[in-house]
């Protein structure tokens, strides 16, 4: 098979945990020269997949390749793919640089690239330290350390954000950027929708196991967001009764809720109304029509977590039923893009 | 918002990562660095090497010292019959099983702290890492062992010596000091498989503590041969021949033969543990 080196594959991954079907069915690309940003809610078998790649646990079906072998094929694995996984997965009592050395060792690689990557991350004051009285954002610039230690083409991390404050966190999505540019396959998993958002090139969505979408993270936020207007008027009765006799949909606005105008002009401040399912100019016109004064006539798109809230909405394992998500959202169905509906094929 | 393919920056210069040197010889390295690397091997060895000297001496002193005492001596019929089981059984007998913990935490602890995930990702095809951490351990072992014991050999045949001359050149004598040096080798390796067949602490080091020194006594507490069998073919039972001077009644295998017996249930669970280690998600 003449493979990109770089091309992660996965093909009707499937990985069960007694009765709980973790990743079921999962089908997948991520290419090289990208930042592919790995999403779902939690338990949504992220982390359980990016195991499965690496060879850590055995599909119940289904295979893992990249660039066409599977993990355990890869005659040096950590000059091919870097791995960070869980900060946690190492031993308290080892300093920094032994654990990169034993990782190195177990390559072939020469010792200096344990100082290499240290210098990389920045950890090279505390190489010396056992890494038990590591914070978890040292542990995770250690993890990406190892996972740099061999030069790799392809990197997946698994909540690389983790435990790091925004300093790290800019660190690490400037890192991953510069990554793909430099060729590589960067795959990162996240829960958070909104730094995907301005990490990611490309978004794989996944919820209880099973694709909801892929496709480039601008295609997404244009899919999913959902269009919505607001609008402030002193006459909101008249105006709701209108709007929902014209076929559209009326949600009072949320006080504080994320785009809500929070400078309201003065005491006189009118009520604000979401609708949804009519553009602006309709709006308009409606008011027009009927002599109701427009204070306010916002077109809007719904913030990217709200998207992904919704896209999710029906596969959080943990959900609560009556979330924001669920309630507030009575377009979801006619919004979901096209791509939920792409089965896994 | 989103980050483009953008500016094509010209790829950085790669890093040198060396030639890949024969696979094993890096694992090996790789474990020697692992298990050098934590406290926990300083101090388990540090105990095994302080008890197995200080209880022999200690034990040889007081032979020595109560050798005219009035009362009966069944140590001394015992120094003549089988010198190196006296001299050997109490400081061997418990540091022997700092060692053990050592097996045991040697692999567990790498599943306890999630490190072996960090091994496995380096080495996926899993047999290699259990190879070479073998290998490392035992050397380790027989090395520290082999000073220990000979240290205790000496430092107690000279305290005894007035009394009762015991020396390498004697029947058997040379046998069972390497026989010792061996079992607890073997035993090290025999408490590894259980910690990595377990994959936790505790219990591995519970399960090995009680396969040495607890369930022993309680098997030849039951009367019949099938029992007198299952005793003598018990591992470390049988493993502890090796290092008496001379097979002693009751004894159901020779000494070499009991060590083949104990080497043979060690082979075994480390097969187990590697087929597990290859079977089962890290």
């Amino acid at each position: 098979m003449a493979e990109a080196p770089g091309l992660i594959e996965a093909h009707e991954l499937t990985k069960r945990f007694g009765d709980t079907v973790a990743v079921d069915h999962l089908s997948f690309t991520v290419e090289p020269g990208r930042v592919t940003g790995f999403l779902g809610p939690n338990g949504a078998g992220k982390s359980t997949t990016m195991r499965l790649i690496c060879g850590l646990d055995r599909p119940a079906s289904g295979t893992a390749t990249i660039g066409g072998l599977t993990y355990h094929q890869l005659s040096r694995p950590l000059a091919a793919v870097g791995a960070l996984l869980e900060a946690r997965a190492l031993h308290p009592g080892r300093s920094a640089r032994n654990h990169l050395l034993f990782l190195a060792e177990t390559q072939g690689f020469p010792a200096r690239r344990a100082d290499e990557v240290l210098d990389l991350v920045g950890l090279r004051p505390v190489a010396r330290k056992r890494v038990g009285g590591f914070s978890l954002g040292m542990t995770q610039r250690l993890g990406i350390a190892a996972a740099m230690l061999g030069d790799p083409g392809v990197l997946l991390l698994d909540e690389p954000g983790n435990g790091l404050d925004p300093e790290g966190i800019r660190w690490i999505r400037t890192l991953m950027q510069q990554l793909a540019r430099d060729g590589r396959t960067v795959f990162v998993s996240s829960h958070l929708m909104s730094e995907m958002a301005v990490t990611a090139d490309h978004l794989i969505v996944i919820g209880r196991g099973k694709l909801i979408a892929a496709s480039s993270t601008a295609d997404f936020i244009q899919r999913s967001s959902e269009r919505s207007v607001l609008v402030r008027t002193p006459d909101a009765a008249r105006l709701s009764e209108l709007i929902v006799a014209a076929g559209g949909v009326v949600t009072p606005e949320e006080p504080g809720a994320p785009g809500s105008n929070g400078h309201q002009d003065g005491p006189d401040a009118a009520p604000g109304l979401i609708v949804t399912g009519m553009p602006a100019p309709r709006i308009g016109e409606l008011a027009a029509s009927a002599s109701v004064v427009l204070y306010e006539l916002t077109p809007r798109l719904a913030s990217l977590e709200e998207a992904f809230m919704e896209l999710t909405a029906d596969s959080v394992e943990y959900g609560d039923p009556t979330s924001a998500a669920a309630r507030n959202r009575p377009a979801a169905a006619e919004s979901r893009p096209a791509g939920a509906e792409r089965s896994a094929s | 918002m989103t980050a483009g393919p953008a500016s094509a920056a010209p790829p950085q210069a790669r890093p040198d990562l060396g030639t890949l040197p024969p696979l094993g010889l890096g694992l090996l390295r790789a474990e020697w660095t692992k298990i050098r690397s934590v406290r926990s091997t300083l101090w388990t060895l540090l105990a095994f090497v302080v008890v197995a000297i200080g209880f022999s001496v200690l034990i040889a002193t007081v032979i020595s010292h109560d050798w005219n005492a009035p009362g009966s001596h069944p140590n001394h019929a015992r120094l003549v019959s089988d010198p190196t089981a006296v001299i050997f059984g109490a400081g061997l007998g418990l540091g022997q099983l700092a060692l053990c913990v050592l097996g045991v935490i040697v692999i567990s602890s790498e599943y306890t702290t999630g490190a072996i995930r960090a091994s496995l990702l380096a080495v996926p095809r899993r047999v290699p890492v259990l190879v070479a951490k073998s290998v490392v351990f035992a050397v380790l072992d027989l090395v520290v062992s082999a000073i220990t014991v000979f240290v205790t050999f000496f430092l107690t045949t000279s305290i005894l010596h007035s009394h009762i001359p015991i020396s390498l050149g004697q029947p058997g004598v040379t046998r069972a000091v390497i026989g010792a040096i061996l079992y607890l080798t073997v035993l090290g390796l025999f408490a590894m498989a259980i910690g990595g067949l377990i994959r936790h602490t505790a219990g591995g080091i519970s399960i090995v503590i009680a396969s040495v020194i607890v369930v022993p006594p309680l098997i030849s507490l039951i009367p019949g041969t099938i029992a007198n069998h299952i005793h003598g073919y018990w591992p470390t039972v049988a493993g502890e021949l090796v290092a008496q001077t001379s097979q002693q009644p009751g004894d159901v295998l020779s000494g070499w033969q009991g060590f083949g017996v104990f080497c043979a249930w060690t082979a075994l669970l480390l097969a187990a543990c590697g087929w597990l280690l290859v079977r089962r998600d890290a």
